[in-house]
């Protein structure tokens, strides 16, 4: 069985203003088949969590590991995470203009594989994959994210995750911006990409709607660049009542 | 009104240097550039609005170096270029000699040379700039390439050793009534090179005219392009500049008779230092003409540069018509410059469609990573993202052996600027 494992870490970004400390000493464990939400205050350091994951190179890790099934994985390149089995659906994906998704998937997918897909099953696994995230055909010949709307990507980023069949995933806030029956088509397509390889999630979110599809089983409160409180799903259900005010310390606020 | 349909698609980012359209016709300008559209910049230097003195057609023309004044720089046709790289070109001596080719053969096509006072030089079109006027001024004999009979036919006439002295050639390209072909002019090695190419389409002849541009890195080329369409006849001219330190090719289209059609490609990759320039010229001189434009370039490394340069008139006799051009740009790394520029007359009420569209996009560091997320290395990434970019224009082409040539070369560009 995979884990995945954050040590201790802490994370910097360089800005005009110097360097900011944004994640300080994050752990967490997240298991094979495990679903882990991650609920935190606007700037809390969370797409910054899931973008040092994945290996951004904007993001500084300062000290700690992240290490799956005990390699480590800040010794390897983006590309080489993605291949290792890591995927990062974001928060804000962007257009690659020239590259359809066609294209881009059977490329991904060989980048990941090693090998090209056969071709056969290959084409139906998109179509099939398409068709249950009800995405129109049509999207398989445009470019990649080129003029989607925001609940568009967010498809896409799910289309790709049921298709490369990663150990783990990261998915920062897929469900924002996305309406009842959008939320309902993703969260579905996370499930069942969940059933079908047993992945790992770390679900990244501001509200707990997605919680009432995606059942976590364990809830981590998020603020100020580290894990404030741990608990079972019961947790997001008092943060949905109560908010973070409890956990901000006056002083950190902003 | 009826000049519609401004298809203009944006940019996926920043258009960092796009130059803004300048327009003839104000009210046209309106119809056709819906103001503050993503992708598309409108004036920004506050001459929205103004109205050149001229029309694209009233331009001065000569065969006489000496009627031209002396190049400055600031003349519209050159404000774009490194004249101070190539006065040997506009102002020196050219050899007018005839040069060493080669060319494949195929039966209804002739390959020859014909002397100054063959009855076809000066139909499709005269200089309207110096270095062009100084090579008609020298050349002894044009190379004449004439095409009959109606079967598709495809020949390749090449060019590598023109050697580092400067030259001025003239050729002609002459498609007869109801003829097919495609011709590529091959060109390679190193040149100093003013010429003007004039192509000739009788009525309903179909043809295809590629010049491929492989120079070596220190050449220079400066290239005008004359074709004049007769009724119903349709040419596809395709624009291909990957080598060479400067070059220019410009082809102008005069669609003349009713009918008449032409496709124009343009594809160019500009590494480090080199300079690309396009000045596309389409003239509806006739009823119920078409013509569409299509240029893409892809730039990398410090001061690579290109100029794409699209005017389109529509003539006052030219009822019916449907024209739309377009460029896009793909910005690879930091330091390089490209400029776009379309301009639209309009003279005539009376139009089907013309519109126009103008972007130049990067590829970024954000870009990479999402292809790096997903297992893509970044040398497959960087392919990626340009092959899918030309390709659209290669596919077009239609010669299936020079596509895939042409697929391999943009590759080689992008491996051998990643070395630099
Ligand atoms: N490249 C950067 N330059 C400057 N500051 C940055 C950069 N990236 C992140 N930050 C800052 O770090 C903090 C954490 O940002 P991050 O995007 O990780 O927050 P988040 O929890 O995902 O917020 P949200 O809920 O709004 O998505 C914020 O204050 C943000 O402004
Ligand atoms: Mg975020």
């Amino acid at each position: 069985m995979s884990v995945l494992e954050i040590i201790d870490l802490h994370v910097s970004v360089e800005t005009d203003q110097g360097t900011k400390q944004i994640l300080r000493g994050v752990n967490l464990t997240i298991n094979e088949g495990e679903i882990h939400a991650i609920m935190g205050p606007n700037g809390s350091g969370k797409s910054t969590l899931a973008y040092t994951i994945a290996g951004h190179p904007k993001y500084h890790v300062e000290s700690g590991s992240i290490l799956l099934d005990g390699v480590d994985v800040l010794k390897m390149t983006v590309d080489a995470r993605a291949r290792a089995g890591l995927f990062l659906a974001m928060q804000y994906p962007v257009e690659i203009p020239g590259v359809t998704v066609t294209n881009f998937l059977r490329t991904a997918k060989t980048a990941i594989e090693g090998e090209a897909p056969p071709i056969r099953s290959w084409i139906k696994d998109v179509r099939e994959a398409m068709t249950g995230l009800k995405m129109d055909k049509a999207f398989a010949e445009r470019n990649v994210n080129e003029g989607f709307s925001g609940g568009e990507k967010k498809r896409n980023e799910i289309l790709q995750l049921e298709l490369l069949k990663p150990k783990f995933a990261v998915l920062d806030e897929t469900d924002s911006g996305l309406d009842v029956d959008a939320l309902k088509i993703v969260s579905e397509g996370v499930n069942r990409a969940k059933a079908n390889t047993g992945l790992g999630l770390l679900l990244i979110t501001h509200y707990t709607r997605i919680l009432r599809y995606i059942h976590p089983d364990f809830v981590h409160v998020f603020v100020n660049g580290r894990i404030a409180e741990q608990g079972g799903p019961e947790l997001a259900d008092r943060l949905e009542d109560e908010g973070y005010d409890r956990f901000l310390v006056p002083s950190n606020v902003g | 009104m009826s000049a519609a349909s401004a298809l203009s698609k944006s940019a996926s980012k920043t258009m960092p240097e796009s130059t803004t359209p300048a327009l003839a016709d104000p009210t046209a300008a309106k119809s056709v550039i819906p103001a503050g559209q993503h992708g598309i910049k409108e004036h920004s230097d506050g001459r929205f609005g103004y109205v050149p003195v001229q029309t694209r057609s009233d331009r001065f023309k000569s065969v006489q170096v000496a009627d031209f004044e002396t190049v400055t720089g600031r003349e519209a046709v050159w404000k774009h270029s490194p004249i101070a790289k190539f006065t040997d070109l506009t102002a020196g001596s050219l050899d007018g000699s005839r040069y060493e080719i080669e060319s494949t053969v195929s039966t209804d096509v002739s390959v020859e040379w014909v002397p100054r006072t063959d009855a076809r030089i000066g139909t499709a079109g005269l200089p309207e700039e110096r270095a062009a006027a100084n090579a008609w001024s020298v050349f002894d004999d044009a190379l004449a390439i004439t095409v009959s009979g109606e079967e598709a036919k495809e020949i390749t006439v090449t060019r590598s050793s023109l050697g580092n002295s400067a030259r001025g050639a003239h050729t002609i390209i002459e498609a007869k009534p109801f003829s097919q072909a495609t011709i590529i002019l091959q060109n390679t090695g190193d040149a100093r090179l003013s010429e003007n190419v004039e192509i000739i389409l009788g009525e309903s002849a179909n043809l295809t005219v590629v010049s491929l541009q492989e120079w070596n890195d220190s050449a220079v080329h400066l290239a005008n392009h004359f074709a004049s369409i007769g009724r119903d006849a349709r040419l596809k001219h395709v624009v291909v500049s990957l080598g060479g330190s400067i070059v220019r090719v410009n082809p102008s289209v005069r669609l003349a008779g009713p009918g008449s059609d032409t496709l124009l490609l343009g594809l160019y990759f500009a590494d480090a230092g080199q300079h690309l320039e396009q000045q596309v010229y389409v003239f509806h001189d006739a009823p119920k003409s078409r013509s569409r434009v299509n240029y893409k370039g892809a730039l990398q490394g410090q001061d690579a540069r290109t100029v794409w340069i699209g005017d389109v008139l529509i003539g006052n006799n030219a009822a019916g018509t449907d024209s739309y051009e377009q460029n896009r740009n793909l910005v690879l790394s930091e330091g390089t410059r490209a400029d776009s520029i379309p301009n639209l007359e309009i003279e005539t009420g009376d139009i089907v469609g013309a519109g126009h569209a103008s972007a130049t996009g990067r590829f970024d560091d954000e870009q990479l990573f999402y292809l790096q997320s997903r297992g893509v290395s970044e040398d497959e990434a960087r392919r990626l993202v340009v092959r899918g970019f030309l390709t659209e224009v290669v596919q077009q082409i239609g010669s299936p052996e020079l596509e895939a040539r042409l697929q391999l070369a943009i590759e080689a560009e992008l491996i051998g600027t990643d070395d630099k």
